[in-house]
Order: C-alpha cells, then sequence, then structure tokens
C-alpha cells in the first residue's frame, strides 16, 4: 500500500429537501484514500454511508432535490462535483461500485455477460464477439465457475454468492482504480461472506485496486480493513489505521459499537446493546450530536459540536474526552 | 379493522394530487343533484318539440341548442342524466352482490366451489365482454332490464375475482387463526372479520366500473339495443345526431362531452379511492 | 427447452376453455322465445327447409343430444345457413373477417406508437408539465365513449375538412388504409390512455429499480439505461395489458364498424341481430371469443419467450 493518495473528497456535504424540511444526510465528510488501501466505512443504518458514497459518484435518486458539494481529487486529477457530465466520465472508469443485494441490482432479463460486458460495448467500443470474451476472463478472475457456460446464465439462475461474483465482475470491466463495496455480504451466507472477502482482498493484491468498505459490520472490518472511518449522523466521528480505531477506539460510539459486536469483545466483557436512536435529521440537538446516547456524557458536550482532532499520529476522533478514552483503553491493554 | 396497504411510497409517487378526489366527488354529486332535480332545474320538457324551432344553434333560449325535433338539447341531457346514472349504478350493483358473495364462498372454502369458479373465470374472461352483453341482449329483447341482467350475468367475474384473492391472502393471517381459536363460527369470521378488508379492492374497482358500464350502456343504445327513442338518454342521441352531423354540431358534442365529464367524475373517484385506502388496483 | 414445452402445451388447456365458449353461445341461442326452427330460418321458411334444419341439428331430441349435434356440426366447419345473405354462414363471415383484422391490427399499431411515446415523455419529466399533461389526459380519455369519438372525427375530419372518407372499407391495401384510419384512430384514442397510464407507471418504478443504479454506476449513459434497461422491463409487465386491451378491442370494433360503416364482423354482428340472422350471430359471437383466446395465447407465448424467468 503506497503513500500517494488515489481518492481524495474533502467537505462532502449533501442537502436534501424533504418534506420535514432541508436536511443534510452527509455533514463535511472528508476522505483520504491510498493506492492499494482497503478502508473501512463503518456506521449504522442511516449514519450516512451509502448516501456519501452515492454522492460522490453523482448516484443519488433523480427525483429528489438535492445539493452536494465538496472538493473531489481522483488520481491527481480535479473533477467538478456538480457536473453529472465529469462524474460520469470517472464511473466505472476511475471509481465503480458493488451493491449490497445481488439479486435486486442485476437487470433479470439480461444474460450475465451482457452485464459484465455492458460498459465495453456502449463506451469502449468493442464488438461483440471481443465484449464477450472480455466479460468470460473477468468471469473467471472473480472466480466463477465454467464461466462460457454461465455466461448466457440469467440471473434468477444462479446463486447468491455467484450473482455477487457477477456484480463484481461488472464492476471492474473498465479497469477502476477504486471500488466502493456497499455492504456486499450482508444479503450472504457466512461461508460465501468469507469468499467474497478473501476475492476482494486478492483483487487488491493482483492490480493495486483500493476498496472502500461500506459495512455495519466491525468483525469484517478487523478481518479485512487497513484503516477505519466511523460515521455517526453524517458526519466522521473516528478514524485511523485499523488496529489504533478497533484496538484503543476513542470515540464512545465506537466503543459502544465494538461492545455490542460479539465476536470482538474481549474476554470477561459484557456484550451491550446501545441505547436510543439515531436523532432525526431535521431536529439535530445543539452540540455534539451523540451525547443523547453516550455513556461519557458530560455537561459541556452539549454546547460545542468537536471537530475531529489527533488522538495520537493518524488517529483521529471527534470527541471532547477523545484521549482520555484512548488512554483508558491504553491502560487496560 | 386492518386495511390492506400496498407499498405506500411507490403508489403516493404515482398518484395523482389529492384535490382531484374532491374534485371527482364535485362532479359525481352536482349529476346526481341533476338528476334528482331533473323535473326542475332543465328548463324544457325532454319530449317538448317545438317545430318552429328545430336545429337551432345554441343561443340564448336555448343554451346547447335544439334536436331536429325541436327539443332542446340542454333539457334532454339533464333528464338523460338520470338513465346515464342508473346504468353506472345498477350495473354495478348487481355483479358486486353475486360477485361478493360467490367470491366469499370461493376464496373461504376453496375445494370445487372454487375450481369451478376459477374455470367460470376463465371462460368468461375469454369471451368479449361487450360481444356478450349484445348477445346477451340479443336474445333478451333490447332494453334497459336487458342490459342490467347481461351486465349482472357477466360482470361478476370480476368482483368474484377481486374478492376471491383477498381472501385467499386474507384467510391465512394472524388474526384469522386468533378469531378461530377463540371458537368463532366460520361464518362469523368470514363475515365479520375478513369480509370488511376483502371487500375494499373490489369497492375500488366498482368505480371504474361504474365508468364501463356508463360506456357500455350508452354504447348499446347508440347501437339501438338499449334504451328506446323517445327516451332521453346521451347514446341515443348521439345516434340520432348523426343524420346532422354536418349541419348541426351541437346535437353530437354536448351528450358526448356529458358522458367524458360523469366517467370523469367516476374515474377520478376511483383512483382518489384507491389512494386514501392504499390499495392497489388493476 | 421448457419454454417451447410451453407453447404446445398452452393449446391443450384451452380445450376447456373452448367448449366453455361453444356451450355459452349454444344456450344464447336457445334461449330465444319461439320454436327454434323458426328462429333460426325465418318466419318464410319451407316445410322442407325446416325438417331439413331438424335432421342437421337434432332438434326435436333433448338439449343434451343437441349439443352434441352442435358440436359435431362445428367440429365440420357446419355454421348453418344464413338467412339473410342465403348462403353458408361460414361464408359470410369469410367475407367479412378481414375488414376487421384490419381495422384490429391497424388501431393496435396507432396506440402502441403512442403510448409508447406519451408514457416516456411523462416518465422523463416526471412532477412537471407535460408529466401532468399525460396524466390529466389520459384519465379523461378514460371516459371517452368510443362512438363519440368517431363521431366527431367524422364531423370534423370527414365531413367539415373532407380529407377522409366517412364510410366502406375501399379498394386495396392503400385504399384500405385511407378509408379506415379515422375508424383506427377512433380505436386508438380508446385504448391509448390505459395503456399510457399503465406504461408510465411501470416506467417510473423501474427507473427507481436497484438494477438501474447499479447500471448508472456503471457510468452508462442515460439514453442506454432508458433502453436496454427500463424501457424492456417496463414493456414486458405492460406486454399482459396490451393482451386485454386487445380483447377489448375486438369487442369496440363493433361500435366503430357501426359507426363507419366498416364492413366486418362486428357491423355484421349488429345487423344480424335486427334481421334475426340469429345463426349468423351465433357464428360471429364464437369467431370474436376465439380471435380473444388465439391473442391471450400470443401473449402468453410472447411473456415466456421474453421473460427468462417464466419457468415451466
Amino acid at each position: 500500500m503506497s503513500t500517494d493518495k488515489l481518492l481524495s473528497v474533502h467537505n462532502l456535504c449533501v442537502e436534501l429537501s424533504t418534506a420535514q424540511g432541508r436536511i443534510r444526510p452527509v455533514d463535511d465528510v472528508s476522505i483520504d484514500l491510498r493506492r492499494g488501501e482497503v478502508m473501512g466505512l463503518v456506521g449504522e443504518s442511516g449514519s450516512g454511508k451509502s448516501l456519501t458514497c452515492r454522492a460522490l459518484m453523482g448516484l443519488l435518486p433523480g427525483n429528489v432535490t438535492s445539493n452536494v458539494t465538496a472538493a473531489l481529487e481522483v488520481d491527481g486529477e480535479h473533477i467538478d462535483i456538480s457536473s453529472t457530465k465529469a462524474l460520469r466520465r470517472i464511473r466505472g472508469r476511475e471509481i465503480a461500485m458493488i451493491f449490497q443485494n445481488p439479486s435486486s441490482y442485476l437487470d433479470p432479463l439480461m444474460p450475465v455477460w451482457r452485464q459484465i460486458a455492458e460498459p465495453l460495448l456502449s463506451r469502449e467500443g468493442l464488438g461483440r464477439g471481443e465484449a464477450r470474451a472480455q466479460a468470460v476472463a473477468l468471469m473467471r478472475k472473480v472466480g466463477i465457475p465454467d464461466p462460457p457456460n454461465n455466461a448466457r446464465a440469467y440471473p434468477h439462475q444462479l446463486s447468491g454468492g455467484m450473482k455477487q461474483r457477477v456484480m463484481i465482475a461488472a464492476a471492474l470491466a473498465c479497469k477502476p482504480k477504486v471500488l466502493i463495496a456497499d455492504e456486499p455480504t450482508t444479503a450472504l451466507d457466512v461461508t460465501v461472506q468469507m469468499q467474497i472477502l478473501r476475492l476482494l482482498l486478492d483483487l487488491r493484491k493482483e492490480s493495486g485496486l483500493s476498496i472502500i468498505l461500506v459495512t455495519h459490520d466491525l468483525a469484517v472490518v478487523s478481518m479485512v480493513c487497513d484503516s477505519v472511518n466511523v460515521m455517526y449522523c453524517g458526519r466522521i466521528v473516528e478514524h485511523g489505521e485499523r488496529n489504533d480505531v478497533l484496538g484503543t477506539p476513542a470515540h464512545p460510539y465506537t466503543k459502544a459499537l465494538l461492545s455490542s459486536e460479539p465476536s470482538l469483545l474481549g474476554e470477561g466483557e459484557e456484550l451491550k446493546a446501545i441505547s436510543g436512536q439515531l436523532p432525526p435529521l431535521n431536529k439535530l440537538p445543539s452540540g455534539c450530536r451523540y451525547r443523547s446516547r453516550c455513556e461519557f456524557v458530560l455537561e459541556r458536550c452539549a454546547d460545542q459540536d468537536p471537530e475531529l482532532r489527533a488522538v495520537h499520529g493518524a488517529h483521529l476522533a471527534a470527541c471532547l474526552r477523545c484521549e482520555e478514552l484512548a488512554g483508558r483503553n491504553e491502560a487496560l491493554a | 379493522m386492518i386495511i390492506a396497504k400496498t407499498m405506500g411510497g411507490v403508489r403516493r409517487r404515482l398518484a395523482l394530487p389529492y384535490w382531484t378526489l374532491y374534485f371527482g366527488i364535485g362532479i359525481v354529486i352536482v349529476w346526481t343533484a341533476l338528476a334528482v332535480f331533473a323535473p326542475i332545474v332543465a328548463p324544457y320538457s325532454p319530449d317538448n318539440q317545438i317545430l318552429t324551432a328545430t336545429l337551432q344553434a345554441p343561443n340564448s333560449l336555448h343554451w346547447l341548442g335544439t334536436d331536429n325535433f325541436g327539443r332542446d338539447v340542454l333539457s334532454r341531457i339533464i333528464w338523460g342524466t338520470r338513465v346515464d346514472l342508473l346504468m353506472g349504478g345498477l350495473g354495478v350493483l348487481f355483479p358486486f352482490i353475486i360477485g361478493t358473495i360467490i367470491g366469499t364462498l370461493a376464496g373461504y372454502y376453496g375445494g370445487w366451489v372454487d375450481r369451478i369458479l376459477m374455470r367460470l373465470l376463465d371462460i368468461t374472461m375469454s369471451f368479449p365482454f361487450f360481444v356478450l352483453i349484445i348477445a346477451i341482449v340479443a336474445v333478451l329483447g333490447a332494453g334497459l332490464v336487458s342490459f342490467f341482467i347481461a351486465v349482472a350475468l357477466v360482470g361478476w367475474v370480476s368482483y368474484a375475482r377481486l374478492v376471491r384473492s383477498q381472501f385467499l391472502v386474507l384467510k391465512k393471517a394472524d388474526f384469522v387463526t386468533a378469531a378461530r381459536s377463540l371458537g368463532f363460527s366460520n361464518m362469523r369470521i368470514m363475515l365479520r372479520h375478513i369480509l370488511p378488508n376483502a371487500i375494499l379492492p373490489a369497492i375500488v374497482f366498482s368505480m371504474s366500473d361504474a365508468v364501463i358500464d356508463i360506456l357500455l350502456g350508452s354504447s348499446l343504445s347508440y347501437l339501438g339495443l338499449g334504451v328506446r327513442p323517445p327516451t332521453p338518454e346521451w347514446g341515443l342521441m348521439i345516434a340520432e345526431s348523426q343524420n346532422f352531423m354536418g349541419s348541426a354540431w351541437w346535437m353530437s358534442l354536448f351528450p358526448g362531452l356529458a358522458i367524458v365529464i360523469l366517467a370523469l367524475g367516476f374515474s377520478l373517484l376511483a383512483d382518489g379511492v384507491a389512494q386514501r385506502l392504499g390499495v392497489a388496483v388493476e | 427447452m421448457g419454454r417451447f414445452k410451453f407453447v404446445l402445451l398452452r393449446p391443450i388447456e384451452l380445450i376447456p376453455v373452448l367448449l366453455g365458449i361453444s356451450a355459452i353461445t349454444f344456450i344464447l341461442v336457445h334461449m330465444l322465445p319461439g320454436d327454434p326452427a323458426h328462429v333460426l330460418l325465418g318466419p318464410r321458411a319451407t316445410a322442407r327447409a325446416i325438417a331439413a334444419i331438424k335432421s342437421e341439428y337434432g332438434l326435436d331430441k333433448p338439449i343434451f343430444v343437441q349439443y352434441f349435434y352442435f358440436l359435431a356440426n362445428l367440429l365440420h366447419g357446419h355454421l348453418g345457413r344464413s338467412v339473410v345473405y342465403k348462403a353458408p354462414v361460414f361464408q359470410v363471415i369469410a367475407g367479412h373477417v378481414v375488414p376487421t383484422v384490419f381495422l384490429v391490427v391497424y388501431g393496435v399499431l396507432i396506440s402502441i406508437a403512442a403510448s409508447i411515446v406519451l408514457a416516456i415523455m411523462a416518465a422523463l419529466s416526471e412532477g412537471r408539465i407535460i408529466d401532468h399533461t399525460v396524466r390529466v389526459l389520459s384519465t379523461v380519455g378514460l371516459g371517452l365513449p368510443a362512438f363519440w369519438i368517431g363521431v366527431v372525427f367524422m364531423m370534423l375530419f370527414g365531413i367539415d375538412l373532407g380529407w377522409f372518407p366517412v364510410s366502406g372499407f375501399g379498394e386495396g391495401f392503400w385504399g384500405h388504409v385511407h378509408y379506415l384510419f379515422l375508424p383506427a384512430l377512433t380505436i386508438a384514442f380508446a385504448m391509448t390512455p390505459i395503456l399510457t397510464r399503465n406504461l408510465r407507471a411501470s416506467l417510473l418504478q423501474e427507473t427507481k429499480a436497484d438494477y438501474v443504479l447499479a447500471a448508472r454506476s456503471k457510468g452508462l449513459s442515460p439514453r442506454v439505461v432508458w433502453i436496454t434497461h427500463i424501457l424492456r422491463n417496463s414493456l414486458l409487465a405492460t406486454v399482459n395489458l396490451l393482451g386485454v386491451t386487445v380483447s377489448w378491442l375486438i369487442g369496440g370494433t363493433v361500435v366503430v364498424e357501426m359507426v363507419f360503416s366498416v364492413p366486418g364482423l362486428g357491423h355484421l354482428m349488429v345487423s344480424s341481430i335486427f334481421s334475426r340472422d340469429y345463426l349468423v350471430v351465433e357464428a360471429v359471437t364464437m369467431i370474436l371469443a376465439l380471435g380473444i383466446v388465439g391473442t391471450n395465447f400470443l401473449v402468453d407465448i410472447a411473456t415466456a419467450l421474453l421473460d427468462p424467468r417464466v419457468n415451466l
């Protein structure tokens, strides 16, 4: 994993007009992705992690009035995030995306090879035979058995794991540098989950693909990711290398998430559920957004909304007590 | 009472704005009022032939003109409302009742009743609705009564189908199991528990069906198989106007507009109610 | 391969339906008041003709037996003899089929073209002026009686402007096209509202589908996404409705043919009712029903062939 930045998005804000007023489900998010890095983007449903990814590819639903602002740079090149044309140019070619439920994300009426080769046919102008051959090669690369025969199959004829592999193959068709995986394993069986994750790691090793892995499952993060971003209520509340964030969490939310994940509990630790719910985006509390559910809350948490600051080197957290929380863990470690 | 709901989000996006429901209700109410108060509202009697004033274009005495017998078009339209509304109303009522009963039995008890019903359904659906009505009316003799009999004989099928499929789904619902375990009789479960829910799609459909029946009845009258002259009826008026097309456009235009507006009222009603109840149509 | 088995087996499933159709038609005719022989042959029938028809149709036998006579005759193509035309019914019908088929196909083609265009226009501008206009027009259109539209067109284009003839069938292919334009347009006006509404709803629904998002994420142009994904999936959903609508249509041509005096099956049926030529009425009813069964069958096949998920 090199140190040069492949994808850099700063101050990403997504503002939506809803029946309840204008809300900001993504509020000032910044992500720097290095070449070959696997970055985890963690948070509960509604934290804004999926929306962040869709916003930076310009894939917000068309019928919702939205306003997206950010400074976006891909492989050193500045991209105008307000230009649909510019975003469409980088889709597939620079950044690609795979989704959670492969069944509904594949067109039921199209044979699988076509769905993989589609961008090759229409954007790269390949002929049918050539495109199909490349599709078969991609299918082989992602581990689909008997590619020539399965190429003609329709999605409903394939298992969940195979369909996910098809999605990955389709995403790789135009040789992107970044792959955004939005909960790619959540809808799959556990054994298949492992296979898909291993596939993603292999792809990273072979071609230096950088991956943003969006998930709510910390166990997956601990197995696969190099770095972690924890999101809450549209903001990144903690960021750092995986061992730092998972080992010595500096934000109360991260700690709470870890305590509620059975596979990540230490010896003798209790499983704890996080009480309460995400505050509604049109009625955010003053000060820190997490304070209504925080077990370390102080009075001054209501006064200011903490910024991300360094706890220890590149490990950042947005909490007034972050050094204390991280330090406490270190003392225990 | 549990309301059967569809994916509310999808339906809302595809729906008409909310005020159209009221517009539809308004239209239907106005026409009903016209029908009921026809003797008072209509300026002339519908049979009143003023032979010195035939084929007059719309003017201050006759707002919509006169026909070839000198009868006031406006009055005939107002009086005609009675017939056309009746066609929409009774034409829906009989199939509704028959279809609901049969659909309930078939959906709840299943078995051979259901199988026979499905076969009947297949057969009736493969007949062109209109042709079958005409054939039945031909046999029974032209007239409004024949129309109602024909529509009842053929139209119950759609209602039976709707009610039956609701029963098939609902009889497996938790609240039914609960009722059974409390010892309620089949009849009671059928009528008081399931039926109120199952009947909703049928009610929504009945309003679109009213449109179909109005069009059907007026078409039959146009062909000469429905209401007989000199009864004022919109379809019949259009048929009578055809010989005078070149000279008296008002004879053809206004009765047709009446049909369109009344039908629009029922359509908006149907869509609006469907939207409100969250029931899937079609 | 399983799909082709479906195509072959389906006709067998249709047999009970066809039997039902023949039974209903049979019952209808036998409900007519009066002596069946006179009903079918008219009041001025000769004794010889009456005797002949009695033996041909077993008219003095019990009703079930009569039905079998009827079926037997049917299968041999013996539909009886028309009182009015003084010719075998089969022949009379054969002479009237072409205008109806031409009219139906003509009307359907115009409808499909118009619906696709209007639905796409509406879906593309969802929530804005064009969309609202299309929706309003569709809702209003549902209540347009075909006969009135026909009369209005006749007045406007036939008489006032004189662009099109107002009755008849014309000679030769292009003659038919010219003479049947107004009737076909009338049919189209009756069919298009419901097709448009349905297609528009499908399009809007598919636009929000997950696989469309996935397609967009591959960087495909909006045009490609629309045509290869959204439109294809929506059309499939609408094919079934098309089948149902065409069935309606076949009934609707009765009225349109009467308005424009097109010498087709619909016109034949109505005039035969008035002239008490009941054998013809019976036969036309059956033919039209067969037409519907046939159309539905074609629609089923089309759906099976187009949708790879249909497994049989």
